[in-house]
Parts: C-alpha cells; sequence; structure tokens
C-alpha cells in the first residue's frame, strides 16, 4: 500500500501492540493507539517515560522490537518519508554552513531545488535569509528555529518535533508554538513532545500523557475557536 | 531526487564544509610531512635502495593519513545529529556513501599530489619505469583504501573508540591491496618487470568491495 491510498478520514498514525526494548529494557511497552490527521498533539511525561523513543519509533530511525505501525496508509516508513517532518532533540543542522546553505542542502534531499521554498520557510520561522552568520554561531533560539524551518521546509503532512522549545527563551518559544498553530491549521498533523506543555495549551487538540513506555491517558482541548463555534 | 543529485550535493556541500574548516586536509598533511621526514632521517638511502624501498615507505604513510581523513567522515554528520536528518529524508542512503567515499577520495587525491615532490626530493627518486603507471596505480590504490575506508569508519560510528575501531578492521582486509600497491609502485620505480598482475588485482579490488559496501552500506547506516 502507497502512502496516496490515506484519505482525509484515515488515522495518520495506527500503532498495534508496539514494543521497543533497550536490552532488556522496556521503553514502549505494548502501545495500541491511533491518531486522527490535522491535529496538534502534546505528548507529555516524566524523564524516560518512553516519549522520544515514541517518536523516534515512528519517525523511522529506530526499528520496534515487537508490534507494528501504519503511517500515512504504509507499513513501510521510507514509502512516506517525503511526507513526514523530524525535528529532532539535537538541531540536525550543519553548524560550519548558514541557514540558507543547510536548507539549500536538505531541500535537496526531498528533491526541491528553489531557494524560494528555503527562503519562505526561513521567513516563516521569524529567521532572515539574507544573515550570513554560520550556524555554529546561531543563539540556541535561532538554531531550534532554523531546525524548524527544516522540517517543515517540503511541507510534510506529518510533523514531529522533538522538545522543540527546549533551551529557547518563552517568548521565541511562544513564536513557535503559533508557527505550529498556523501549520496545523493548514491540515497539517503535528506531533510535539514538550516538558513546557503550558506553551502548548493555545494552540493543542489533544494532550497524550506517557507514563513507563505506555499512553496512559488522552486529553482533548477545546480551543477557543472550537469553544465560539 | 536521484541518487546522482544527492551525491552531488553531498559531495558538495562536505567540499565546502572541508575549505572552511580544513580539518581533514592539514592534518592529513601534517601527518604525511612528519613520516616523509621521519623516515628520510632514520634510513638516509641512496638512491637505489629508495626505489626498492619506496614503494612501501609512500603507500604506508598515505594509508596512514588517509585514516586521519576517514575518522573525520563521519563526525561532521554525528555533530548535532545531522545523519538523522538525511536518515529521515526519502535521499538514497548510497547517494550519501558515494559522496563520503568521493570526497575522501579527492582528499586523499590533494595529499598525493602534494606530498609527490616531497618523496622525489627526499628519497632521490627517479622512476626507471613510465611514470602513468604510477598514476594509475595511486588512483586505483586511492580509492580501494577510501571505499573500505568510508564503509568501516561508518560501521564505526557508533562504537565508543571510534579512532581505534578503525584503523583495527580496516588495516587487516587492506592488505591485499596494499600489497598490489606497494609491488606496483616497487616494480615500476625499479623498472622490474611490468605491473600489470597487481594492476589487475587492484581493479578487481576496487570493484568487488565497492559493490559489497555499496550493497551493505543502508544496512550499516540504519543499525542501532
Amino acid at each position: 500500500m502507497t502512502g496516496n491510498d490515506s484519505s482525509a478520514d484515515q488515522p495518520v498514525i495506527v500503532l498495534q501492540n508496539l514494543v521497543k526494548f533497550f536490552g532488556r529494557f522496556a521503553a514502549l511497552r505494548d502501545i495500541t493507539d491511533s491518531f486522527a490527521p490535522g491535529r496538534l498533539y502534546v505528548v507529555v511525561g516524566d524523564n524516560g517515560a518512553g516519549k522520544s523513543t515514541l517518536l523516534r519509533v515512528v519517525a523511522g530511525l529506530m526499528q520496534p522490537s515487537q508490534g507494528s505501525m501504519t503511517l500515512l496508509g504504509s507499513q513501510n516508513v521510507r514509502d512516506v518519508a517525503h511526507r513526514i517532518g523530524y525535528m529532532g532533540h539535537a538541531p540536525l543542522l550543519y553548524d560550519e554552513l548558514d541557514g540558507m546553505e543547510n536548507l539549500r542542502y536538505f531541500a535537496g534531499l526531498y528533491g526541491l531545488s528553489h531557494d524560494a521554498v528555503c527562503r519562505q520557510a526561513i521567513q516563516e520561522v521569524g529567521l532572515d535569509p539574507e544573515l550570513e552568520r554560520r550556524v555554529g554561531q546561531y543563539s540556541q533560539g535561532m538554531r531550534q528555529r532554523l531546525s524548524l524551518a527544516r522540517a517543515v521546509l517540503h511541507n510534510p503532512e506529518l510533523m514531529l518535533l522533538d522538545e522543540p522549545f527546549s533551551n529557547v527563551d518563552v517568548h521565541s518559544a511562544r513564536d513557535m508554538a503559533t508557527v505550529l498553530g498556523r501549520v496545523r491549521d493548514q491540515g497539517k498533523t503535528i506531533f510535539v513532545v514538550t516538558h513546557q506543555a503550558p506553551l502548548m495549551e493555545p494552540v493543542a487538540d489533544e494532550f497524550v500523557h506517557m507514563a513507563a513506555g505506555q499512553i496512559v491517558a488522552r486529553e482533548t482541548m477545546r480551543r477557543p475557536a472550537e469553544a465560539a463555534r | 531526487m536521484s541518487q546522482s543529485s544527492v551525491t552531488r550535493s553531498t559531495l558538495l556541500k562536505d567540499l565546502r564544509m572541508e575549505w572552511r574548516s580544513k580539518d581533514a586536509i592539514n592534518s592529513m598533511l601534517f601527518f604525511s610531512l612528519l613520516v616523509v621526514v621521519i623516515f628520510s632521517f632514520a634510513f638516509n638511502p641512496t638512491a637505489e635502495e629508495s626505489r626498492q624501498i619506496a614503494g612501501g615507505l609512500i603507500w604506508v604513510a598515505f594509508l596512514f593519513a588517509a585514516v586521519v581523513a576517514l575518522n573525520q567522515t563521519w563526525a561532521r554528520e554525528l555533530r548535532n545529529q545531522v545523519l538523522d536528518a538525511y536518515r529521515v529524508s526519502p535521499a538514497p542512503p548510497n547517494a550519501l556513501f558515494l559522496a563520503k567515499a568521493l570526497g575522501n577520495f579527492l582528499f586523499v587525491v590533494i595529499l598525493e599530489t602534494l606530498m609527490a615532490p616531497l618523496f622525489v626530493v627526499f628519497y632521490q627518486l627517479r622512476s626507471v619505469g613510465p611514470v602513468w603507471q604510477l598514476v594509475v596505480v595511486a588512483l586505483l590504490g586511492t580509492w580501494a583504501l577510501v571505499v573500505n575506508g568510508t564503509f568501516f569508519a561508518a560501521l564505526s560510528i557508533r562504537t565508543r573508540s571510534r579512532e581505534i575501531m578503525l584503523p583495527l578492521i580496516l588495516f587487516p582486509i587492506s592488505i591485499p591491496a596494499l600489497l598490489a600497491m606497494v609491488d606496483s609502485t616497487t616494480t615500476i620505480l625499479t623498472g622490474d618487470g611490468t605491473p600489470s598482475f597487481w594492476l589487475k588485482m587492484l581493479v578487481v579490488y576496487d570493484v568487488v568491495f565497492t559493490l559489497v559496501c555499496l550493497l551493505l552500506f543502508e544496512t550499516v547506516l540504519n543499525a542501532e
């Protein structure tokens, strides 16, 4: 099955008895769940709850030890890799290149060759595409913004963001949360793993609570726009 | 996106980063320079003796120097976990491998070009055989070193002491290529016979190991 088979009503992610072991330690324990498209999910939980591991498994960076997963209608993550955006704990950027050079390279990996795409992605996160400073000289907040630009530049349907606000000041974090809300409003599905849940409250659709490698609760939020309707 | 376009853009990106940092080329040059100078003081050979031992000296110097560059190959991809950005993209894994191998090939060829005149001066080298054959040996031998080196450097990136691990894996598997490189170089320098057997062996070695590395690289890249 290819990714194009997925319709608007189909879940974006279906997890079936997902287990991930590191040696004898089970980081994910028998997770069975599904997630609808066009929503912004905020994954919260204590350190070691399995949030980042879940995201890395969904992104295809780790293989599950047991269980299966369907992503955008496909059981093979590589088949739908061009429809997924991933932002890791680390910035996933080259320190020796400037912002545009970084984005140009990563755009090339997705078959995009126009500078306009990179410029738009940089502007969308509030950075200056003309800035010639190398990423190694960026502040932590600028790196995180550029990392977000890298994750969204190929216009993915599913975005997996691991701690996008770590080491970012509150003002920049709020700006980034607003950007994520706008992206979700365009019909994209977003997963944000964060310890700063209050930042996401204004834009989140659902909070996914994890503990000891399991999803223990899902809490649907009522956003102001929905409340007004 | 095609394999060739990703290979080209990754190679250009690596060359640009190396041009800015000069991490690999500087350390390789310094290392080879030390080997040339120290060996010339230690042996002080005549011109005839030089022709007999130069093949071994040259290739051992380049092999050790290449390891310095090979260890840097994946270091940039591990910093900030940039390799994850490649792994989640739809870009073909082999394009990354080919770009890295070609980049290392270029770096080592530049090193060889810069160091060759020094070997000639320090060891009073005059080739009795045709010099163009030395160029062929250098190109084939360099590819033999870097294709395996790039692959095994990728294999050792998740190990704790990868700087030590790389030569431990690379040197034993490079012995047939090294033997062919040293013997063909000595044959050409001294003019005793033809190096055709060793050249054929280098071609076969290059083809076999390039194919094996390409076949296995995706597994190595995604290993946990």
